[in-house]
């Protein structure tokens, strides 16, 4: 038996419900805001924006992030773009159309009015980014440029060069310092997360270690905002930052929130291919030069020529080939898995055979090499600098890596989580992207949240749950300590032989095989035996060097894979149980004639929510059921 | 590959540091220079001993948590190169590595190669954004933006805060980052408002964070990951200069002093 989750979405016609909805939530009145403290974790697009947004309205705003610098998160890295529906290129955008392709995008398993709000925003995100300096490409007439992205068939990217993160994230940091400065908010940097605290049902506090001293502490709030991101690193190779984790959303699925849909990993299609077994991560290649770089490999198995020395006539451009009017702008979940059947059949190219060609001579011919450099030159760069290789003449070589993870603690459509008071943004919530996220479409919600939703649905919340004041004497914050300072000393004492990294090596690689691009039964019903024994050994075998009372990163890093030695089990778990294809979850039993993931529309249009119930017990899978009125549901085709 | 490092070992803020030597072995030209202190942790580790900290996360040469002096050149030899894109092919078999935290009075050290840059942060909080708050922005396209500004604007955004140009300094100035950042928001129509007192407010908090002043020895620009041009900082005392004017203009106006 299930139960089903009520999404609390408001009613009326889609497009006038984020309206109607921002006019009926409640109010918190302008002096009673500083009344009110709001903790927000992390201090990526989602957090850094959330974080400021608040604190600019009058809440007393506390914000934690691990990095020693809130500049540092790794919204940082996004590289290619960001979406909006301003239809500045006339070329038929409408947030209609934005809405339409991200439900579509998503393979029809995420919520319309969610997405619906998040294509409406979109327009206001590049308004406040331009306000805020954020330096976007330009025509030479002044307006903003734009550029495509995988999954559209129109030009609504807005970019920063191949630095889009980076400079978005830098006006959301930017519009926090101000007001750490205007003493409206405190930073906390160089501080973790590692656990929630829940009174009478609601969440009221975080317990956290100041990671230059170990010092633990508590802070009580009255809501709880967690913007931790993704736990892509649960496959040990990706490409988020070293220091990504799940510790913040799996300590708050602990505590009571439910985890939605955990098996939606996204393999990104054009990552630098990994060199050996030293590699620490993987490094992306933006989709935006799929733009212009066409992917191919040798019509041959095992054909060792060098790409110059293989004749037109004998490359197959497959992606052109198999999808003609996406082609090599066929979404992630697409071209990754079509990378992966060309490598399978022994036509991979580069050490290992794991690898195709992203080539841009036919590009550099049409637009001259100044225009490339103009449009690519950092990426260019970075990827000579890695692999000793140039690509103005001589072809990328690119292979899937993970990437993101449209999966994340269940929110309804305030973001809130089953849990009452705790909120959840960006990528650590599952919410906008169904089953794959469509390229350039993870700042714009990260921003969506933080600016334009959390400050309304934070408001409403205060404004309606009558809260008692919670302070950090309360005795749910020593046990919640205490429960920190024991696990703690527990990794310090076990004093094996193996160090965190194997472990986390040992877990990458069988996520990678049993829970990658592919998924079958006997696979993850494998990966379900072997990851608690690996966990087991991880308990018992782990080496932590260092006290607990001192900068200690090996420490870190023991807390963080313990973390992921569980969250990956429930991954399995819900790909195992999702018997069907959908987006990036595909399950090889179920796919159609040609090769194309099956969905399951009669058994599995719904999220999937995941409720922890105690450390031996096999968690509850409930349901949200997806209802589509606006897009109708069909298999989706990029043909 | 093998190689002979001097590693800077300190306990803490407090505490004398020294260097310690290890050997790094089977290191292969593709590992980054962080991937082979990866490995002598990895073997630190296994042998009992504490392994070496240091600032790294997103190792795509973007986040700008890494930087270690290499050889006494903040994030070593390459020119443009933070420390995670360095690659260990650009060294040579059996060489000798000294590897240290950034060293500058602004920047005390932590542990290890791991320094506090928290007063970059505090720069930034001084004056360094355009005051925007969320909601009620004026459709992007209504502000103009010349193409040759926005990408001046971007060369100039593109700094990662790294803090190498303060380390590579001889007086430790901050002052290719602040300038950075002061040209990035100086040249856009939207920074305009609050370009004087930006400039004021970011020097000053400079000064009382103990970043040292400039003198033009360009090695700044030398050591910067993104190559940030020299002119930021011309363009910032440029800014400064007339800030000062204006508000002496302003101060008679007002006949106060």
């Amino acid at each position: 038996m299930s139960t089903a989750l009520d999404a609390r979405i408001p009613g009326g016609p889609i497009a006038e419900k984020w309206n109607r909805h921002k006019f009926e939530m409640k109010l918190v009145n302008p002096a009673n805001k500083r009344k009110h403290t709001v903790l927000v974790v992390g201090s990526g697009l989602a957090g850094a924006s959330a974080a400021a947004s608040l604190a600019e309205l009058g809440y007393q705003v506390k914000c934690f992030c691990f990095q020693d610098s809130p500049r540092r998160a790794h919204s940082i890295a996004a590289q290619g773009g960001i979406n909006a529906a301003k239809n500045y290129q006339n070329d038929g955008d409408s947030i209609y159309r934005l809405f339409y392709d991200t439900v579509k995008g998503g393979d029809f398993r995420s919520r319309e009015a969610n997405v619906f709000r998040l294509a409406e925003t979109s327009l206001n995100i590049i308004d406040q980014c331009v306000a805020q300096g954020v330096p976007f490409a330009r025509e030479y007439g002044g307006l903003l440029a734009n550029r495509s992205f995988g999954g559209a068939q129109v030009s609504r990217t807005f970019y920063a060069r191949g630095q889009t993160g980076q400079q978005l994230l830098l006006g959301a940091y930017q519009a926090l310092e101000r007001q750490v400065g205007l003493g409206r908010l405190r930073m906390y940097p160089r501080t973790e997360m590692l656990d929630l605290v829940v009174i009478d049902g609601r969440a009221r506090g975080i317990v956290v270690r100041d990671l230059v001293t170990g010092a633990v502490a508590s802070h009580a709030a009255d809501v709880v905002v967690l913007a931790t991101g993704g736990y892509g690193n649960v496959f040990y190779l990706s490409t988020n930052a070293k220091g990504s984790n799940c510790t913040a959303i799996w300590r708050a699925y602990k505590r009571g929130a439910g985890f939605a849909n955990p098996c939606y990993t996204q393999i990104h299609p054009t990552c630098i291919p990994q060199s050996g077994d030293h590699q620490s991560k993987l490094t992306l290649m933006s989709e935006s030069l799929r733009n212009d770089g066409r992917v191919w490999v040798p019509k041959k198995k095992g054909d060792a020529r060098p790409p110059n020395q293989i004749p037109e006539a004998e490359r197959d451009y497959y992606l052109e080939r198999k999808y003609p009017s996406f082609g090599n702008l066929s979404p992630r979940d697409i071209a990754s898995r079509a990378a992966k059947e060309v490598c399978d059949e022994g036509r991979g190219v580069g050490p290992g055979g794991r690898g195709v060609y992203l080539d841009f001579a036919d590009a550099i011919k049409r637009l001259g090499v100044e225009t490339i450099r103009e449009r690519y030159g950092n990426l260019f760069e970075m990827y000579e600098r890695i692999t000793a290789e140039n690509p103005y003449t001589v072809p990328m070589r690119i292979y899937p890596a993970v990437h993101y993870t449209m999966g994340g603690l269940w929110v309804d459509y305030n973001l809130m989580s089953t849990v009452p008071g705790l909120h959840v943004a960006g990528e650590a919530n599952f919410s906008d992207h169904g089953a794959n996220r469509l390229g350039a479409s993870a700042l714009m919600q990260g921003l969506a949240d933080g600016y334009f939703v959390i400050p309304y649905t934070v408001g409403d919340y205060i404004g309606s749950a009558k809260l008692e004041r919670a302070d950090e004497s309360h005795p749910a914050f020593r046990d919640a300590e205490r429960g920190v300072a024991e696990r703690t000393a527990r990794l310090l004492a076990i004093d094996g032989t193996r160090t965190v990294d194997s472990f986390h090596r040992e877990l990458g690689k069988v996520m990678w095989d049993y829970c990658g691009m592919a998924r079958n039964e006997k696979g993850l019903t494998y990966a379900l035996g072997r990851i608690p024994e690996i966990r087991a050994e991880f308990w018992t075998n782990v080496d932590v060097p260092g006290s607990a009372d001192e900068l200690n990163q090996a420490l870190e890093k023991a807390g963080r894979v313990a973390d992921f030695l569980e969250l990956g089990e429930l991954i399995c778990r819900d790909a195992l149980e999702r018997r069907e294809s959908c987006g990036a979850h595909f399950r090889e039993e179920y796919q159609t004639p040609d090769g194309e993931a099956l969905r399951d529309d009669e058994h599995f249009a719904h999220v999937a929510v995941w409720q922890y119930r105690g450390e031996d017990r096999t968690p509850e899978r409930l349901q949200e059921p997806l209802e589509f009125e606006n897009v109708h549901l069909s298999q989706r085709s990029y043909k | 590959m093998k190689f002979i490092l001097h590693v800077w070992r300190q306990a803490g803020p407090k505490a004398q540091g020294a260097f310690s030597v290890y050997e790094a072995t089977g290191i292969s030209g593709d590992m980054s220079f962080l991937e082979m202190m990866d490995v002598v942790n990895e073997s630190l580790i296994e042998h009992g001993e504490q392994p070496v900290a240091f600032d790294h996360d997103c190792r795509e040469g973007i986040c700008g948590a890494c930087g270690m002096m290499i050889n006494g050149i903040a994030h070593g030899p390459m020119r443009a190169t933070a420390t995670c894109q360095l690659f260990m092919r650009h060294f040579e078999d059996g060489d000798t590595i000294y590897v240290e935290p950034w060293r500058a009075r602004a920047f005390p050290v932590i542990k290890d190669l791991v320094v506090d840059r928290s007063a970059f942060d505090r720069v930034i909080a001084a004056g360094g954004y355009i005051t925007a708050a969320t909601g009620g922005a004026r459709d992007a396209n209504n502000i103009l933006v010349a193409k040759t500004d926005a990408d001046d604007a971007m060369d100039a955004a593109a700094c990662i805060g790294c803090g190498a140009c303060v380390a590579a300094c001889p007086n430790g100035s901050a002052s290719l980052f602040a300038g950075a950042k002061v040209t990035h928001l100086g040249v856009l129509p939207q920074g305009q408002a609050e370009r004087r007192q930006r400039v004021l407010r970011m020097i000053a908090q400079m000064d009382e964070e103990g970043f040292g002043g400039c003198t033009w020895h360009g090695e700044c620009h030398e050591a910067c990951p993104k190559a940030i041009s020299l002119d930021v900082i011309s363009r910032m005392n440029a800014d400064y200069l007339r800030a000062l004017w204006a508000m002496r203009d302003e101060k008679q106006e007002q006949g106060a002093g």
